[in-house]
């Protein structure tokens, strides 16, 4: 599987992102300065965790239409998978690959910690090596990160199955306890309508070794070197 | 010319930053101050003497990169 990392003025989860692919791949992915708009076609491409341009404006908003992200719209548009994380999700819904949006955070802080998460579906690229219903922990790192869609959207998201991730408590149950942020309907990642692109809020890259309090989330990225590969 | 535009937040959109500002208020002895809404102020100065166009060019900007039209409102105003 070939990868495309993003890297934006103020990106800073690039190398971590990088690491994890490398881990299970044995290969080093591109990395792609944000003023490129043409790079080596890729398996996957990848818009990584920061504070891409000091999060003027809107967190995402400047980084949205950069030219890397004009050609990123166009090989999304033709089914090249992309992989949103952080950041990078506040980034594709600000470019209008994913519906909704990431607000500040309903309590006004920063949220730095682990949170877990119920997998909604196994019936994709980036989820096939979970289980639907599974429950999996994973760090979170941000101030804004509280997803919200106007309630026809969000009906249509869960009427197709675009729901990735949940916040849950640990034993499963979806509820205020485990939301971390505020986030509508407790939702941590969300899907486009052809499944190839993924957006969440939580770190997987950060759960790959287990000497790091964890490895949940490094399926996620075995997960998509079986179906990329 | 010069233009103001307002960003706000669409109605039943959260603001938690308006909220944590109306309690602050309260607190300061301000006990009359009810729902508080934040939104963004920017102004722009513009090389163009048209209004009506001058109008439709600020409407793109908000639709393309000022305003998150998820969940924020837009208004624009023309100065001088």
């Amino acid at each position: 599987m070939k990868a495309a990392v993003l890297v934006f003025p103020g990106s800073n989860r690039e190398g971590d992102v990088a690491q994890a692919i490398e881990l299970v791949t044995g290969r080093k992915p591109q990395m792609v300065w944000h003023g490129d708009g043409d790079f080596e076609k890729t398996d996957l491409i990848v818009v990584p965790g920061g504070f891409s341009y000091g999060d003027y404006l809107r967190c995402g908003a400047m980084a949205a239409l950069s030219p890397v992200m004009a050609e990123v719209k166009k090989r999304a548009a033709q089914g090249v998978p992309v992989l949103a994380i952080c950041n990078g999700f506040q980034i594709v819904t600000e470019a209008g690959l994913l519906p909704g949006t990431l607000m500040r955070n309903a309590h006004l802080k920063f949220v730095c910690s682990d949170v877990h998460l119920k997998v909604e579906t196994s019936q994709s690229l980036f989820t096939n090596r979970y289980q639907a219903g599974q429950v999996i922990r994973v760090p979170v790192a941000h101030a804004e990160g509280n997803y919200f869609a106007d309630q026809d959207t969000l009906k249509r998201l869960e009427d197709r199955g675009q729901i990735a991730f949940r916040y849950c408590a640990p034993d499963g149950t979806v509820d205020g306890t485990g939301n971390p942020n505020g986030s509508i309907r407790n939702i941590a990642g969300v899907f486009n309508e052809t499944k190839t692109v993924m957006g969440l809020m939580p770190h997987p890259e950060n759960a790959v070794e287990p000497m790091f309090g964890g490895s949940d989330g490094k399926a996620l990225f075995e997960g998509l070197v079986e179906a990329l590969t | 010319m010069k233009a103001r535009v307002h960003v706000t937040l669409k109605n039943g959109v959260l603001d938690p930053q308006g909220k944590a500002i109306g309690h602050s208020l309260n607190r300061l002895g301000f006990p009359e101050v009810g729902d508080v809404r934040q939104g963004k102020f920017i102004e722009l100065e513009l090389d163009e003497t048209d209004k009506a166009k001058a109008k439709a060019r600020l409407d793109e900007m908000c639709r393309k990169l000022l305003a998150n039209t998820v969940i924020e409102n837009y208004s624009i105003e023309l100065v001088g």
